[in-house]
This record gives structure tokens, C-alpha cells and sequence, in this order.
């Protein structure tokens, strides 16, 4: 029988007039097995990531273009993050990465109670990421490097740091664009951070009352692939903000 | 209803904590490989090295956290062909910057 002749066929009637149901409660109408479904919402979720792709792909494009014009401003402006709160921040998402991807292997295997600690473990590596990424951010505006906020040229012109190239001031201006990038950036990937660990509360709220744990595990599944796919922008941040302009 | 052996109906390969701790530790050795060569010296392939290690980490956690390794070709192309564009978008507007000021120099 092909799927058309199911579609149209006369739904069989019980008693009282409620139409039979022979699958999960979970599976929607239009699709055929619970396989099909699985398929067609990760399909879906990708297509989304694939858009996200693009939008910080336009970033990644201007960072490349303004590190190749203004060179020894972005070179200057990197050394000023601190590279050990960089490289913690990238363990903690690393972590926050494998917890997710244990949550999804408890609802699998319809563990409600690990489904819950793995949430939450993911939830609390989120949150120190974005403590984190907060006190790295005040230091900017202790040091006065905020772009247009009483942005200070004298880290540049005048290095304290003895490997540090003095910059012209015309030079040193210019790291304003490498902060202005650095903001952005890190500013839309904590949002993405942000929206994410909304979510997670969401979830973790939905999985307490026992969804996900009895065989429809598409929302886990879909936003452990979102997680992954903020944990991997981070993973490019991190060279290009941190590390590849680095004094020796 | 008929059998059904086409590859949107099968069903869905879990994968387990063994490979999800392995590539977590290969992920973290990789960061502080990464960190490590970023104090060494090598002029333009201190990027390169950067870069690579940061590609390398991204295709491990597409291919094992998020499934793709274990998913349906359909999925495998999805990706495939976004990572295509991208590249085809940035290599064009690279292209055009670089030759922008062709020979003015």
C-alpha cells in the first residue's frame, strides 16, 4: 500500500467515534515511521545551522579581510586578551560540548535521571563560560578598550609590554577594528550561549516531567546539534582572536 | 503497510559515551596542543598551525557529537554542500579584495 491509499483511506472508527491510533503518540501524521520523522527534523535543524553557518561566515569574512589591512592593530589589539582565560573558556565549552552529547545518549537510553544531571551539568559549563567571558569583557573597559567608549591609544602608542611594537597613532587608532570585531564576535556567540542556556532550563524543565525519556528524543537531539554547532564557532574564535598573533 | 528498507526509515545508530569521551579527550588535548604552539615561534604557519588544529577539532565534533559520521547520505550532502558554499562564497570575496589594488603596488 503506498502511502497515497493511507492518506485517503477511511480512517476505521472505534466506538465513540475516536480514530484508531497503532503508532507513538509522538509520531505526526504525515510521516510514515518514527525513522522518517527522525530524518526530516534533523534535515530541518541542519538547514538552520546551515543559515547560521553563513551568518557568522560574513564576520569571519570581515575579520580576515580587516586583519589583512590593519595587521600590526589586530596584532597589538590580540595581545591584550588574556590567552589563559581563552584557553579555560574553550576547555569549559569543550566539557559543556561532551555533557550535551551525553544527554542525548541518557534519553536514548531512556535515563530520566541522567538526562537531567547531563542538562544540568551542560547549563552550569554554560554559565561559567559566559561568567567567564564577562570578566574578560570588564577588562576591556578597565583598560578603556571599548571602541567609541573613551577608546585609549596608549597600551599602543606607548606598549608596556616590552616584545610589544609601538604603533603610530594613525596605526594604533585602527585597533579599534580588531575590538569592534572582537565584540561582535564574541558578543553573537554569547548570545547564541545565551538563547542556548534559556533553553536548557526549557528542557530540563520538559524532561522533569518525563518527555524526551520515552522514545521522542527529536528536541534533545536538535538542540545538542545547536550546542555543538555554537561550541564550533568558539572553536574558530579562539585561534583567531587569541592565538595567532601572539609575541613569541 | 509495506516494508520499508530505504535509508529515511532506518533506524537511528546511537552512539555511546566510549566514543563521545574519546573524541572529548582528543578535543581537549588538541586546545592545549593548540595553545602550546601558539608560543612557538613560526612566522606565517603559527595561522596555518592554528587553524588546522581548529579545523581538525570542528570535523571531529561534527562528524562524532553531532552523528554525521553514523548519519544518512542525505544529511552527509546537507553538510557537504553548506560547507561548499561557504567556501565558494569566501574564496570569491577574497578573490576580489586581493585584486582590488592588482599591480598598484
Amino acid at each position: 500500500m503506498d502511502s497515497q491509499t493511507i492518506a485517503t483511506a477511511p480512517e476505521e472508527q472505534l466506538p465513540g467515534g475516536v480514530g484508531r491510533h497503532e503508532h507513538p503518540s509522538f509520531l505526526r501524521h504525515h510521516f510514515e515511521t518514527v525513522g522518517q520523522q527522525r530524518e526530516a527534523a534533523s534535515f530541518g535543524m541542519w538547514v538552520f545551522l546551515l543559515t547560521e553557518v553563513m551568518f557568522f561566515g560574513g564576520m569571519f569574512c570581515a575579520y580576515l579581510i580587516f586583519r589583512n589591512w590593519y595587521h600590526p592593530a589586530f596584532v597589538a589589539g590580540s595581545n591584550t586578551l588574556d590567552i589563559t582565560l581563552g584557553t579555560t573558556n574553550t576547555a569549559v565549552l569543550i566539557c559543556s560540548s561532551f555533557t550535551m552529547a551525553m544527554a542525548v545518549f541518557s534519553a536514548e537510553m531512556r535515563r530520566k535521571g541522567a538526562l537531567m544531571l547531563f542538562l544540568v551539568l551542560t547549563i552550569f559549563l554554560g554559565l561559567v563560560f559566559l561568567g567567564i567571558k564577562g570578566v574578560e569583557w570588564h577588562q576591556k573597559y578597565v583598560d578603556h578598550h571599548i571602541p567609541g567608549m573613551g577608546f585609549s591609544i596608549q597600551e599602543f602608542v606607548h606598549p608596556t609590554n616590552p616584545k610589544a611594537v609601538a604603533l603610530a597613532p594613525d596605526m594604533a587608532e585602527k585597533t579599534q577594528i580588531y575590538f569592534s570585531l572582537y565584540f561582535l564576535m564574541t558578543g553573537m556567540h554569547a548570545l547564541h550561549m545565551v538563547i542556548g542556556v534559556s533553553l536548557l532550563f526549557f528542557l530540563l524543565w520538559r524532561a522533569s516531567r518525563g518527555a524526551y525519556t520515552e522514545g521522542h528524543i527529536m528536541p534533545i537531539e536538535n538542540f545538542g546539534l545547536y550546542w555543538h554547532f555554537v561550541d564550533i564557532i568558539w572553536i574558530f574564535l579562539f585561534p583567531l582572536l587569541y592565538l595567532i598573533s601572539r609575541y613569541q | 503497510m509495506s516494508e520499508r528498507n530505504d535509508p529515511e526509515h532506518a533506524e537511528q545508530h546511537i552512539v555511546g559515551p566510549k566514543v563521545y569521551g574519546t573524541v572529548f579527550g582528543i578535543l581537549l588535548l588538541l586546545t592545549a596542543t593548540t595553545t602550546g604552539v601558539a608560543f612557538i615561534d613560526m612566522g606565517v604557519y603559527n595561522a596555518v598551525v592554528a587553524l588546522a588544529i581548529a579545523c581538525i577539532k570542528a570535523a571531529l565534533v561534527v562528524l562524532f557529537f553531532m552523528h554525521i559520521h553514523y548519519s544518512s547520505r542525505l544529511l552527509k550532502m546537507t553538510v557537504g554542500a553548506g560547507l561548499f558554499t561557504f567556501i565558494v562564497l569566501i574564496l570569491l570575496t577574497m578573490s576580489d579584495y586581493i585584486s582590488r589594488a592588482w599591480g598598484m603596488w
